[in-house]
């Protein structure tokens, strides 16, 4: 099994021939990336926005998401649409710990992201790249439904480029690797702990 | 409808000892309202709601407003005696207004399609007179407001039949939409803070690296 | 529906509702035989966003339903103290973020009546277009996302959305955005629509009928639609008017209160539309508001494009800068496709409000929830919160 490297030229010659070559890493990512289940979890502004994309206009099922499961346990991508609340946060990340490797996680809109135009919040929490690692940020309030479709194609490269075997091979094939985050739990005035130190590493900004 | 005089000669007239007080708009809207007391609330929101000429049915919007202590400074011209001479001075006087949490109710008339009549309850103090009697056993929809009422403001309301936070998880301790409420602290990472975000995220930087003492230097 | 021992499903006068015919408050006390207890979200596959709710089965039957809010509190309304007046009018659009252009007109209406400014008529009737317009997409949303929810596998949906994607068409073209539109201003609206943009909501308009009668055949025909939603939920009047419900849920009761009529706030005094009522209180009446307004709203929105003459669309003395209503406090509150949406505003002369407060219709109208949901089965509970038509941004904001 080859690292994925076939000539460009041979495999065009054989294909001529009718003979179609490719390596397991190909084949296994391009099933991978053709046939996404996102998990149907929408919490806000944005779920409608991702409705639309899965509505008849832009489809989303020529990209083969249609098929949006409700049960984690049967999903593969996460699309984290809309406010992420200190409420809620510790069901999302008990919902990612559900989810079956590989999985991806999708941050859409400007309130997953960083927490958006409700910030300034008690309540608020200020992105769920705090406590899952996040694979694709969609900016926006809300994104189109183009944008999340940009965003779907940019995972869909993501999972191309993802090595089965070697060095830089993926990370969810590395036995070390955790599939499973610390659920944060309820304190007297914020969620404890308010970050996870593993996942969230903001860069330190020099005030010069 | 009526004006607010008539409502409230009726209302006093029905329920005995009642003490209500008009509290003035002074905007171009003129939604003044009527401000009860504690003992009587509930006798006067029930006539309020039973009687044939008013019959305010139907509680639209309950409102919790937090009021903090005030010093109002007023400023009053005096005669004193200054150097021999009579004259005219400027006084201040402070007046201090202690804080306290209101509920303001909303009320309309579905069957004469009339309204609104807005009456509001202070509580003693904000602090442990915080308590309210609740008017969820006259108007049904009283029932999840002052719910958050007391979830963000910490109003207690006697009589409620299910009186537990709802929009906060249970494990939190303050009441947020206090006027003294501070956020807690975590805001590590800001690209552009200014105002109050930029004081409280200073501490999680690096100081800016003092200059060659010209940054003290201040205009003659 | 059954009638079990000591619950029954609909407290039918208003003594009942007074001398406390409720269950019990806590979780933790149980009845005889055994209880199961399920905690029905956060995450669930009806689209209605992140509401929970705790209930109590016997069986099939709910015995208890405690409903648990908060999951989007976005303290909306501490940013609106915080904010000026006119950088509330964004927010507002999040709150029920399928209908943004009836949530600015409410707050532009509260701000309105707090300061005391008046429209010119060209504004008025831009805001009476795109809040029919909103009106027509949300009811036919709704309907779509009920049909979902009952295991119609999101083919209702389709059709609710292909006609939704052209009114935001005409949204994107006016204001800019599809769904965020911050399109009213203190004083009338942000820009003006041009001959062209009439022409379009004109064509909608005219087309709509035949959507509508290809919709309500398709839906509120179906057989299954008709077994699972007839004498379900039943709401009496008096429990309605006592628990402040308002919009299509209260004019499936059969009490006659639209705020257009009652308080004819705008220039919808000079529009001739009905309201429909209901005579059951049941789900099925619940669809059946929502299909008829939506015909109302097409012979107002009619009306409308046929009335409109040229002129200003912003009141000019109205000012942008440095925006300071006087002392005082107001309450406006408009007929929104949810219900009563109000906007309370305590001003104490500064730029920003002192206290800014939302009425949120789909909060108000859960305080049955529980009441319409007794002695039902599971099944039924997803049917009746569809039909009581809730959104997040607005129950928690």
């Amino acid at each position: 099994m080859s690292e994925g490297q076939i000539d460009e030229g041979l495999r065009s010659e054989l294909q001529r021939q009718g003979v179609w070559v490719t390596s397991m890493q190909e084949l296994y990512n391009w099933g991978r990336k053709n046939s996404i289940w996102p998990l149907q979890f929408g919490l806000a502004c944005c779920a409608i926005e991702m409705i639309a994309t899965a509505a008849s206009r832009y489809d989303i099922a020529r990209f083969g998401g249609e098929v949006f499961r409700p049960s984690p346990r049967q999903a593969d991508l996460m699309i984290v649409a809309g406010t992420v609340t200190k409420k809620m946060a510790p069901q999302i990340v008990r919902l990612y710990n559900q989810m079956p490797d590989p999985k991806y996680v999708i941050s859409m809109g400007a309130c997953a992201i960083s927490g958006g135009p409700f910030k300034q919040g008690y309540n608020v929490l200020k992105g769920i790249d705090r406590y899952i690692p996040v694979d694709v940020y969609i900016p926006g309030c809300p994104p189109r439904p183009e944008a999340l479709l940009h965003a779907f194609m940019e995972l869909q490269r993501k999972i191309d480029s993802q090595k089965l075997s070697g060095a830089g091979k993926a990370e969810f094939l590395k036995p070390e690797q955790p599939s499973e985050f610390p659920v944060p739990a309820f304190g007297e005035h914020d969620l404890q702990p308010p970050a996870n130190p593993d996942v969230y590493q903001p860069p330190k900004l020099e005030r010069v | 409808m009526e004006t607010l005089e008539q409502i409230k000669n009726r209302a006093e007239l029905a329920v005995r000892g009642a003490k209500i007080d008009i509290v003035a708009n002074p905007g171009p809207s003129q939604q003044s309202s009527l401000l009860l007391d504690h003992e009587h609330a509930v006798g006067v929101a029930t006539f309020l709601r039973d009687h044939p000429a008013l019959s305010f049915d139907f509680c639209s919007n309950v409102t919790g407003v937090d009021w903090l202590d005030r010093v109002l400074k007023k400023t009053a011209k005096v005669k004193q005696v200054v150097d021999g001479v009579e004259k005219e001075v400027d006084q201040t006087t402070e007046e201090k207004i202690p804080g306290c949490l209101e509920a303001v109710y909303h009320l309309y008339s579905i069957k004469h399609k009339h309204g609104p009549l807005i009456i509001r309850m202070r509580t003693a103090n904000r602090g442990d007179g915080a308590r309210l009697p609740s008017l969820t056993p006259i108007w049904r929809s009283a029932e999840l407001q002052e719910r958050e009422i007391f979830d963000l403001y910490g109003i207690r309301f006697d009589n409620h039949p299910d009186l537990r936070r709802i929009l906060m998880w249970d494990e939190f301790v303050d009441f947020p939409m206090r006027k003294d409420y501070r956020d807690p602290d975590d805001y590590e990472w800001e690209p552009t803070p200014h105002d109050d975000v930029l004081e409280r995220a200073k501490q999680h930087y690096t100081p800016r690296p003092t200059l060659d003492g010209a940054e003290n230097i201040t205009a003659p | 529906m059954t009638n079990n021992g000591n619950d029954s499903a609909v407290a039918t006068s208003l003594r009942e509702v007074e001398t406390g015919h409720r269950p019990v408050a806590t979780m933790s006390s149980r009845l005889d035989g055994e209880l199961l207890e399920v905690s029905m979200g956060p995450q669930h596959p009806s689209t209605h966003g992140v509401f929970r709710m705790n209930v109590a089965l016997e069986g099939e039957i709910v015995r208890k339903l405690k409903p648990v809010f908060g999951y989007l509190h976005r303290n909306h309304e501490k940013i609106g103290e915080n904010a000026t007046y006119l950088g509330s009018m964004p927010y507002t659009d999040r709150l029920d973020y399928f209908c943004s252009m009836t949530n600015n007109w409410a707050y532009a209406l509260s701000v309105e009546k707090l300061v005391g400014i008046e429209v010119p008529e060209r504004a008025e009737y831009l805001r009476v277009i795109l809040a029919e317009l909103t009106r027509l997409q949300n009811h036919a949303s709704l309907l779509g996302f009920l049909l979902s929810d009952m295991g119609a596998w999101g083919t209702p949906l389709m059709y609710a959305f292909r006609e939704r994607e052209k009114i935001l068409d005409l949204f994107e073209s006016l204001s800019g955005s599809r769904m965020m539109c911050d399109y009213m201003r203190f004083g009338g609206c942000r820009v003006d629509a041009d001959d062209a943009w009439l022409a379009g909501a004109k064509k909608i308009v005219d087309r709509f009928p035949k959507f509508l009668d290809e919709f309500e055949a398709l839906i509120l025909q179906n057989e299954i639609v008709i077994a699972r939603t007839q004498n379900v939920g039943k709401l009496s009047p008096e429990l309605a008017i006592s628990a402040g419900i308002t919009g299509p849920m209260l004019r499936a009761c059969g009490v006659n209160y639209d705020i257009r009529k009652v308080d004819g706030y705008g220039i919808y005094p000079r529009f001739k539309f009905r309201i429909p009522l209901g005579d059951h209180g049941d789900t099925y009446d619940r669809l059946m508001m929502r299909a008829l307004e939506m015909h109302e709203s097409i012979e107002i929105l009619k009306q409308a494009l046929a009335q409109i003459q040229p002129g200003p669309v912003m009141n000019p003395k109205v000012k942008i800068r440095a925006f300071r209503p006087p002392i005082g406090e107001a309450y406006g509150r408009i007929e929104g496709p949810k219900g009563e949406l109000g906007f309370y505003l305590i001003s104490d002369g500064g730029p920003n409000p002192y206290r800014y407060r939302v009425r949120p219709p789909s909060f108000i109208n859960l305080t049955v929830l529980e009441d319409l949901c007794l002695g039902h089965t599971v099944a039924d509970v997803m049917v009746i919160l569809g039909s009581i038509d809730i959104v997040m941004g607005e129950v928690d904001r």
